[in-house]
């Protein structure tokens, strides 16, 4: 199982991303310049703040050339988990329906919540136990979609820390092969700084991986 | 040509900056302010206006959470 995490210019979380991944798997880091995906079964699109965020967060990384090839891969059924500012480029970029806007609080929100798995039937969450503690960290987060969608993960009761829809936290694509989620996984793979819940996710993309090509 | 394109929040979508304007007028004694929407107002030199449209759908707005309005 090899992942593929992009950094783009103003990424931030790719190092953590990649240190997660390397947990479950083999990762290696991908260019925004890039035009190959180097093979990779899945695609880690990470946190930070890619190109600035100027204009909408997400808005300029869509155009970044390796985004060309992630599109293609999703089409072609690759995984591909977008994780907070990654999950505004999917969303940016069509590969995720929905838009992420400003916090309800306008405040920057930095701390752990409890998450409910919605559907622990998918790729991405079928190694995931019921309830998941992951942190969050975000001026943007606020999940809004004009129609309804496939949410896998949604904010405890009480816990929403940005006014999200329906306490959306996380979605995936009508085919189930593209996955964004505001908590931050990979910040969460260590009970030395509070939870290894994270891990779960990338294990269960290794899962879906690993099983796919035993078939 | 001077372009200049005008982007709001869409009607119906929580616009918090907009409340919180809306809320600071009246502390300064300003009274009778009422629908405050924050937006933005982008202006640009184009050749080719006819390609604005365009612009605003793919780049400028999102056309799912914002209307704008192009004033050339």
């Amino acid at each position: 199982m090899r992942f593929g995490v992009i950094r783009f210019p103003g990424s931030c979380d790719e190092t953590d991303a990649l240190d997660a991944a390397a947990r479950v798997g083999e990762a290696v880091i991908l260019c925004h310049a890039d035009r190959d995906l180097q093979g990779v079964d899945a695609v880690v699109v990470p946190g930070g703040f890619s190109y600035g965020d100027y204009l909408r967060a997400g808005a300029i990384a869509r155009f970044a050339p390796v985004m060309d090839e992630v599109a293609d891969f999703a089409r072609a059924g690759g995984l591909v988990l977008g994780i907070c500012n990654g999950f505004q480029v999917l969303c940016e970029a069509g590969l995720l329906p929905g838009a992420l806007l400003p916090n309800a609080s306008l405040k920057f929100v930095c701390r752990q919540v409890s998450l409910d798995v919605v559907d622990a039937d998918t790729r991405f969450t079928r190694e995931c136990p019921p309830t998941l503690s992951i942190p969050v960290k975000h001026t943007t987060g606020r999940y809004y979609a004009p129609e309804p969608v496939n949410v896998l993960l949604r904010y405890a009761p009480a816990q929403n820390p940005n006014g999200s829809q329906d306490d959306i936290a996380g979605v995936c694509n009508g085919e189930g092969n593209v996955f964004g989620l505001m908590p931050h996984p990979e910040h969460a793979v260590d009970p030395l700084t509070g939870s290894a819940d994270g891990l779960k996710i990338f294990e269960s993309m290794r899962a879906h991986v690993e099983h796919s090509v035993v078939v | 040509m001077r372009a200049r394109v005008l982007i709001r929040p869409k009607q119906g979508i929580l616009d918090p900056q907009g409340q919180v304007v809306e809320r600071a007028l009246p502390a300064l004694g300003f009274k009778g302010v009422r629908n405050v929407h924050v937006g933005r107002l982008i202006e640009l030199d184009v050749d080719d206006p006819g390609q604005l449209p365009e612009m605003c759908e793919r780049l400028l707005a999102n056309p799912l959470i914002e209307d704008y309005e192009i004033v050339e």
